[in-house]
């Protein structure tokens, strides 16, 4: 591994220092066909913490947020250069098996996507795939502690057959959460989470995403920084592919390194 | 205040009631086609619906019947039928009556004592089947005709062959009904015998006691001649004659007999052939579709194969009709005129309609299904088989059901395959020869018999109305997948 990290960070972030690593990425480039949308990226995630990725449209956050867990793979165009490791395990190595990678880091999107089944399915299909249930009861008591977990059983537990898609926006993006901690992974990818919810149901995935944090390493894209701020241990801020600066949220938000990390964050820009 | 001037906003409100009448009138014009086919074909197709029979009891001879299989049930029908006309001696005249029996006339008699024969040497009730020109003459097709009664008393006498009848008035050609005969008048008082009267007279007849009968369509233009008009005038005189539904218009095959002829036989020819076409090109058609959608890679080759993917579906059937005969005829030797030959073609025929559908809908299920598979670690086959394909079903089931529609009516490239052929029985297996509903009505058109006009228009609804069955079950199978969730 590369021994001169390029981020333009605070040497130690403290958060650093309590937790391991858990997603390491180095001289990451990323393109689609002849557009380079991230720019030499390296960066250190941590474990058991929130991460949120900040910055304006189009800077390539959700790009590297979907290189973590090779979802670019499905675009045929894209192409990743560099090295990113989860748990010193080389992700793009050809030897990995792309399917239990993303079995290991789960996902949530920005629009809620439930499949058209019932809410049980729903949260039943990654494990029934997995083979992690050897019986139904198995395989219920999974769809119950995920359920909980997301914040969602006592609302739902009466109508478990019912279809996920009846819920409400917030219900749904929790039923997302359920549905990807439901096949028991390390890393959970959010890409902004609550950009169709409103704020009540914000709230109550925010508080959800705080729980969460003690059991799996998240990595959040937010286009709010009061969320960013309200959730995150740590922040990295992007600006047009590259990774400006990343470090401790306090830091990032009272004493910023770079001009434009303060301009974007006191809003003027973006 | 408004900044838009009162004018605009007038000018776009005409536009869009413009609009709106052409869009209705669009509709009301083709409504009114839709209805003025379906009322024309109805009132067309109505009289198929119907035939006319003679009701008789017959009693089977215990030692011709000895074995029902092999029995002259012919001659039955025939000695029945002059039993009822023991006047008629003539040899024209018997021919004439013989004539009005359809040749299928002792069909049902013959079913009826094949199934129970334990009736025979007793007295059966049964139907004597028409010709085909009797029944349109029943049906009122073929001319109309008016009675006069006589305006004086008739003598009527035999002497020697010759028949003579007097009355005044008489005009020279005028046919008359009397003494349950039927006879022309000719010149200086002698009369021509059409139809023997009941006995040899003399009669002296009064006016109310005969009838001067005209034609209003004369005897060359029809296909019952004068003479066989009068004999079945004088058996529904006797009240024998009934009318009654054709079911085996839907019970048998094809037949060169109008009367005969049935659409079972093109029916279950289509059916085979649809059912045939539905199981080799749904699966082809859809795994194709998902390949092309979901798998290949996106190249020059790909790409080649997707533009011809969509000229195929403009190309004209006749041409699949062709290379059906060149290659499943000629080169693998299957049986002409066959549903499975049928069927093969048709699936050519259907394919790319298929796969455009089935991509089409493949690509309109949303992207995130897909992410959401991928996000729990689901394989891309996974993805696919357990969330989009399941997704497109309602698009692809539609895009099928019109794909196999269009093959339902479809003639040209069945003609190619020797599916023209006059086919009378029903097939039996997927390697008999058929007819398909289409080529009969087509066959059926071509046909001069009157009876086989209304025939042919009732071919056509029975068709119409399986095309029908096949869209309502497309959206039935539409709703319930869509319904689901």
């Amino acid at each position: 591994m590369d021994t001169k990290p390029t981020l333009i960070t605070p040497a130690n972030p403290a958060i650093m220092q309590a937790r391991p690593v858990k997603v390491r990425a180095r001289h990451v480039n990323v393109f689609y066909g002849d557009k380079h949308a991230i720019n030499d990226l390296s960066i250190d995630i941590p474990d058991r913490a929130v991460s949120a990725f900040i910055g304006p449209s189009g800077c390539g956050k959700s790009t590297f947020l979907r290189c973590i867990n090779r979802m670019n793979d499905t675009i045929p165009t894209a192409r990743v250069e560099g090295a990113i490791t989860v748990d010193e395990q080389d992700i793009y190595d050809r030897s990995l098996d792309v399917v239990q990678l993303r079995a290991n880091i789960g996902m949530v999107f920005q629009k809620p996507n439930p499949f058209p089944k019932s809410i049980y399915e729903n949260v039943a299909y990654g494990p029934r795939i997995h083979g992690l249930a050897a019986t139904k009861a198995d395989l219920e008591g999974i769809v119950e502690k995920s359920l909980r977990r997301a914040g969602l059983w006592d609302e739902v537990k009466d109508r478990l057959q019912s279809p996920g898609t009846g819920l409400s926006g917030g219900q749904q993006q929790r039923l997302c959460i359920a549905r990807a901690i439901a096949v028991d992974p390390e890393v959970i990818l959010m890409d902004e989470p609550c950009s169709a919810l409103d704020p009540i149901a914000t709230a109550r995935i925010e508080e959800l995403i705080d729980e969460l944090k003690q059991n799996y390493c998240i990595v959040i894209v937010t286009h709010s920084m009061q969320q960013a701020a309200r959730v995150s241990q740590l922040t990295a801020f992007f600006h047009l592919g590259n990774l400006v600066e990343a470090g401790d949220t306090d830091v990032i938000f009272t004493n910023p390194q770079d001009r434009r990390t303060q301009d974007y964050i006191t809003g003027r820009f973006g | 205040m408004s900044k838009i001037s009162p004018e605009l906003i007038a000018k776009r409100y005409r536009a869009e009631k413009r609009f709106r009448i052409y869009g209705m009138a669009a509709i009301a014009v083709t409504a009114s086609f839709l209805l003025f086919l379906l009322v024309d074909l109805t009132l067309k197709a109505h009289p198929a619906l119907f035939e006319h029979r003679l009701s008789v009891t017959v009693t089977p001879d215990q030692v011709a019947f000895a074995d029902p299989a092999k029995a002259d049930y012919a001659k039955l029908a025939k000695q029945t039928l002059s039993d009822l006309m023991p006047q008629v001696k003539d040899r024209a005249e018997r021919k004439a009556l013989l004539k009005l029996l359809s040749s299928g006339a002792a069909d049902d008699l013959r079913e009826k004592l094949m199934a129970n024969p334990a009736l025979i040497g007793t007295a059966v009730a049964t139907d004597l089947l028409l010709s085909d020109g009797a029944d349109q003459y029943l049906k009122g097709y073929v001319t109309q005709v008016r009675r006069t009664p006589g305006d004086a008393s008739l003598s009527l006498a035999k002497s020697g062959e010759e028949w003579t009848a007097n009355a005044a008035g008489l005009a020279e050609g005028t046919i008359i009904k009397a003494a349950g005969g039927a006879l022309v008048i000719g010149a200086a008082g002698t009369a021509e015998v059409i139809l023997s009267p009941q006995g040899d007279g003399p009669f002296m007849l009064q006016a109310d006691e005969w009838q001067r009968v005209e034609f209003a369509v004369p005897a060359s233009e029809r296909g019952m001649d004068d003479r066989q008009i009068l004999l079945l005038e004088a058996l529904q005189d006797k009240g024998v004659l009934e009318k009654g539904l054709a079911w085996r218009f839907f019970a048998q095959g094809d037949s060169r007999e109008a009367e005969l002829a049935g659409i079972k036989g093109a029916l279950f020819g289509s059916i085979m052939t649809v059912l045939l076409t539905l199981v080799t090109c749904l699966p082809i058609g859809v795994g194709a579709a998902v390949y092309l959608e979901e798998f290949a890679p996106k190249n020059r080759l790909t790409g080649f194969i997707e533009v011809n993917i969509n000229n195929l579906a403009a190309v004209p059937s006749i041409i699949f009709g062709l290379l059906g005969l060149a290659v499943f005829l000629g080169t693998l030797g299957l049986p002409r005129s066959t549903p499975i030959v049928g069927g093969l073609v048709l699936a050519l025929l259907v394919l790319p309609t298929i796969i455009i559908a089935s991509r089409a809908s493949l690509r309109s299920v949303p992207p995130s299904i897909k992410e959401a598979a991928l996000g729990v670690g689901a394989s891309h086959q996974q993805a696919v088989f357990h969330h989009i394909l399941p997704m497109a079903i309602p698009g692809i089931l539609t895009g099928t059901i019109l794909g196999v529609a269009r093959a339902l009516g479809e003639t040209a490239p069945l003609l190619m395959i020797g599916m023209v052929a006059f086919i009378a029985d029903v097939p039996e297996s997927f390697s008999d020869s058929a007819a398909v509903l289409p080529v009969q009505v087509f066959l059926w058109s071509d046909l001069p018999e009157a009876a086989f006009r209304s025939k042919t228009a009732l071919a056509i609804l029975v068709l119409l109305s399986v095309l029908f069955l096949l869209n309502a079950t497309a959206i039935y199978l539409r709703r319930r997948f869509e319904r689901r969730w």
